[in-house]
């Protein structure tokens, strides 16, 4: 039960984390996107803040075998350098600039049950379902 | 290239960014999980064994605006302009990617990065790569707003 509530409280700053800082507003994520345009550089501020923390939890992390709740350490590999990462960040990345959403700001888009983010969220977990029998192919 | 003073939000942005990594860290710590967000859907989708971990998270996600609206006040109102079959495209698109990357804007992005993972140094710099490609494409290219 801890470890369900542990796991909420973090979705929960998450969320609040996205809506603070601009990220699950779209069209502001465009402006960041728009180097050439009118560029909005705001949400670089959000990666140097969220890495700013971050950093050091994850140092302390990478030394432990067990978390606070006695939940085993899971951190994936580092190192693989792959054309499937490439590939496939690539063809997220085209989906982000279309919309201006990524999978975070699109829960929060539907947690505000706009008819927009929840067609997001729809589309995005049919493209997860459909990965399935394409990655058999690929591989 | 020319700034946007009038929307830069440098303090709310970098507020919003240490929440975010508070909750990145507060996850790793607590649960021995990276916050990849992709990466706990793509679990609920498949039925993981760990799924009912990965719904507390998602759940508190789609919390957070009912949250914000009871503790701050109004919500920030976002704006979207894209039409529906592209928005449907984009969301295709991205659950097929971070599928394929094994990670997003969160589990790359904030997390691998502050882990010092060559691995998601790559993925960053390819979707952030194509995704301002993208937005220049349909900007300047084809004219779209």
């Amino acid at each position: 039960m801890a470890k369900l509530l542990s796991a909420l409280i973090a979705g929960l700053l998450f969320g609040l984390g996205l809506l603070l800082s601009g990220m699950s507003n779209p069209a502001k994520v465009l402006g960041f996107l728009d180097v050439s345009g009118r560029w909005d550089p705001s949400l670089a501020l959000v990666m140097a803040g969220a890495i700013a923390v971050a950093f050091f939890a994850f140092r302390r992390a990478e030394g432990q075998t067990h978390s606070v709740l006695g939940e085993p350490m899971q951190l994936p590999d580092k190192s693989r350098l792959t054309l499937r990462l490439v590939l496939g960040s690539v063809l997220f990345g085209i989906g982000w600039g279309l919309a201006g959403i990524c999978p975070g700001p699109g829960l929060v888009l539907a947690g505000m049950a706009l008819p927009d983010g929840l067609w997001f969220v729809a589309a995005m977990l049919l493209g997860m379902l459909l990965f399935r029998p394409l990655s058999r192919c690929l591989s | 290239m020319q700034i946007a003073w009038d929307s830069f939000t440098p303090f709310a942005s970098l507020a919003g960014g240490l929440l975010i990594g508070l909750a990145a860290s507060w996850l790793v710590l607590m649960n021995g999980r990276i916050a990849g967000i992709s990466g706990m859907l793509a679990g609920l989708v498949d039925r993981a064994g760990d799924w009912p971990l990965r719904l507390a998270f998602v759940l508190g996600l789609l919390a957070a605006p009912l949250v914000w609206r009871g503790l701050v006040g109004p919500l920030p109102v976002p704006q979207l302009s894209t039409p529906l079959p592209l928005l449907l495209l984009a969301g295709v698109l991205v659950g097929i990617g971070t599928r394929l990357a094994a990670g997003c804007t969160s589990g790359h992005g904030v997390c691998g990065l502050s882990r010092l993972s060559p691995r998601s140094l790559l993925a960053t710099l390819s979707f952030m790569g194509s995704a301002g490609l993208t937005v220049f494409v349909m900007r300047h290219l084809l004219g779209w707003s």
